[in-house]
């Protein structure tokens, strides 16, 4: 399937989207207008709009901590995931989850998740329910390089091969697991782990929406075949800290800046559909502007909009004492 | 005496103990935080920083950064452990002990008595415990009851920095496996701390004040809500004793029992949620053997039954508070 021009228009809607957001929790935490912890997603926009474009509503994802852009590459309603960031009751967990376990299962998703690897498993059985509905849905899970050292995932690769399961892993690599560089705590490769457990695996440029949409689409086309799982290492990078008010001092010295500089996916897309003849951009321009805005009035929303109060704290409990 | 952190009397704890005895190592998720990154390699010391420093002066081969996997790491502290090291073995959130639970309770746990005798597991796994960062559901849990609940694993919950550093000295030195609660709301408080080693016995609670009409029992930070309330209730002349267990496991009975008997009333303090809980269980031994001497019913002030919410307006409500305390206390008296 060729994309066609609203795809990439889309595409990069969903990507200018996801950056603005991140910049404006990043800027709105800073402030203190927004509680506990968050995990920034700049950098990693192209693997939300390339994977998520080749799902549709038959699909379930299980993802991370890190996964605001994912969330709106998903669909999810934009003012409810900033109000639950924010902590208010019009949030889409109603305030009850925050940042880290936002969730909506009428979108196929089973939440951000704050236990590393969690998600392997959940997605395994998430392709059991695809299966056995027959409509040939297919189940993600991600995890980051960090995760991907979890004794859970291992246990997901072998389910899902051995039952054959329509599972897409992703193991979406942005070269850190909190402070510890995936140089230093990743043995072997990701490709080759998965390849020991009889699984298609291929390692993805994380900075070209093209090449990762290219690959979730053969992985996607294999799982609803009845083909089984495969594997996709996504390689990224993040360009914030692992959460807003790490000093970041394990980077090296300019790293943020190149990556800024050299691997921004928005400026990759850009040039190629731009230079493709398939995109102008003006386009481009008026999309990233119309969409700073869209998220400036959401925040400015999520800001004023109404919080929890006593009568919300015992509700969705089956028993109290 | 100078003062100290929380956080800095941990942290020295550690490091006296690794400069007195090599056999003692410290692993766990970045307790470095940049080991083999391109800048610093002692970055973190941990997410709150109570490591900081130890990668530097001890270096790699006994500080060591894992890869996130908790069941890989401390079976193999346990395994470390058992094998002649002790091991300080970092499980970062106490939430996270579902992907690791085996290696404490089937494995550290039972050597001793599994192996006749003949093992001795010096193991320590310090843990983050407690809401109010706004962590949410999955890194804000205040779970000790679940290691009090099984034989052969000791449960320390210091509630101070004073009876941090001698709980860490002890359970370095411990021969068996002991899991180390940090409240991660607590490591900014400071007191007078001795730069000397020193340790706090296990199993001894400290009386913190002595009173004549009610008896509070309190775990942790909750402890500084027990003797606010009695503080806030001394003006309107109820007079209160104020007990920190300071270990869960083992648990000074004696003492909670004698100033029960003293006071005849009892409300226990815990963070937790009611059911299952170190309030219940102390609960329990005070209603088994000192019934004859109550006054009033037991109070229990827990966290309610329900994960611990986001929302700062819900998460507020969701923790125990000093006029609960002081609600507690009077409904004793009533």
């Amino acid at each position: 399937m060729q994309l066609s021009r609203d795809d990439l228009l889309k595409a990069y809607r969903t990507m200018a989207a996801a950056r603005h957001f991140e910049d404006s929790v990043f800027e709105n935490f800073s402030e203190g207008r927004i509680p506990g912890f968050v995990h920034l997603s700049a950098g990693q926009e192209a693997t939300a709009a390339g994977v998520y474009m080749a799902l549709d509503e038959r699909d379930w994802i299980a993802t991370t901590h890190r996964a605001h852009g994912q969330c709106i590459a998903r669909g999810l309603d934009l003012q409810e995931t900033m109000d639950e960031i924010y902590g208010a009751s019009t949030g889409v967990c109603g305030g009850k989850g925050g940042s880290m376990h936002i969730a909506d299962l009428d979108k196929g998703m089973l939440g951000a998740n704050g236990i590393i690897g969690a998600t392997g498993p959940l997605a395994v059985g998430a392709g059991l329910s695809a299966r056995a509905k027959g409509e040939k849905g297919v189940a993600v899970a991600f995890y980051g390089d960090g995760g991907s050292n979890q004794g859970l995932i291992f246990e997901a690769y072998n389910l899902a091969n051995i039952w054959k399961l329509p599972v897409i892993f992703i193991c979406e690599d942005n070269g850190y697991a909190e402070a510890t560089p995936s140089s230093y705590s990743v043995a072997g490769s990701q490709v080759a782990r998965a390849k020991g457990f009889g699984m298609p695996a291929v390692e993805v440029d994380g900075f070209d929406f093209f090449a990762i949409h290219d690959a979730m689409r053969d992985a996607v086309g294999r799982a609803r075949g009845g083909e089984g799982p495969t594997l996709l290492h996504i390689k990224t990078a993040r360009f914030y800290g692992h959460f807003v008010g790490d000093a970041q001092t394990y980077r090296g010295e300019g790293e943020i800046e190149t990556l800024r500089a050299e691997k921004d996916c928005l400026r990759v897309f850009r040039e190629k559909v731009v230079e493709a003849g398939l995109l102008s951009d003006e386009q481009l321009d008026d999309i990233f502007a119309e969409e700073k805005t869209r998220i400036q009035d959401a925040a400015a929303a999520a800001q004023a909009a109404p919080r929890a109060t006593e009568a919300d704290l015992m509700t969705d409990v089956y028993s109290s004492y | 005496m100078p003062m100290k952190s929380y956080r800095a009397a941990i942290n020295e704890a550690m490091a006296g103990e690794m400069r007195r005895d090599p056999s003692v190592i410290v692993m766990g998720e970045d307790v470095s935080g940049g080991t083999g990154a391109p800048g610093e390699d002692d970055a973190w010391g941990g997410p709150l920083g109570v490591t900081k420093g130890l990668h530097t002066e001890f270096g790699p081969t006994r500080v060591l950064d894992t890869p996130i996997a908790e069941g890989g790491f401390i079976g193999a502290a346990a395994g470390a452990a058992v094998t002649g090291m002790r091991p300080i073995v970092d499980l970062m959130f106490v939430d996270f002990l579902g992907v690791c639970f085996d290696a404490i309770y089937n494995q550290a746990g039972k050597f001793r008595y599994m192996f006749g005798g003949k093992a001795e597991t010096p193991l320590v796994v310090r843990t983050m415990y407690g809401a109010g960062l706004r962590a949410a559901s999955q890194h804000s849990q205040v779970l000790y009851s679940l290691f009090t609940h099984v034989p052969g694993v000791k449960v320390v919950v210091p509630s101070n920095p004073y009876d941090a550093k001698g709980l860490m000295i002890q359970s370095i030195r411990d021969n068996d496996p002991v899991v180390f609660f940090e409240h991660k709301a607590m490591y900014d408080d400071e007191a007078d701390v001795p730069d000397e080693a020193y340790t706090v016995p296990f199993g001894e609670a400290n009386v913190v004040r002595e009173g004549e009409d009610v008896t509070v029992v309190a775990i942790g930070k909750m402890v500084h809500l027990a003797s606010q309330a009695a503080d806030n209730l001394a003006a309107e002349g109820i007079s209160c004793t104020v007990i920190d267990p300071r270990t869960v496991s083992p648990m000074d009975e004696e003492t909670i029992l004698e100033e029960v008997e003293a006071t005849g009333r009892l409300v226990v303090v815990d963070e937790s949620h009611p059911r299952c809980s170190v309030a219940a269980d102390i609960s329990s031994i005070v209603a088994e053997k000192a019934f004859g001497s109550l006054k009033a019913a037991i109070e229990k002030v827990t966290a309610p039954h329900c994960p611990v919410p986001f929302a700062p307006e819900l998460e507020d409500l969701y923790i125990p508070k000093v006029a609960d305390v002081e609600a507690a206390i009077r409904r004793t008296m009533a």
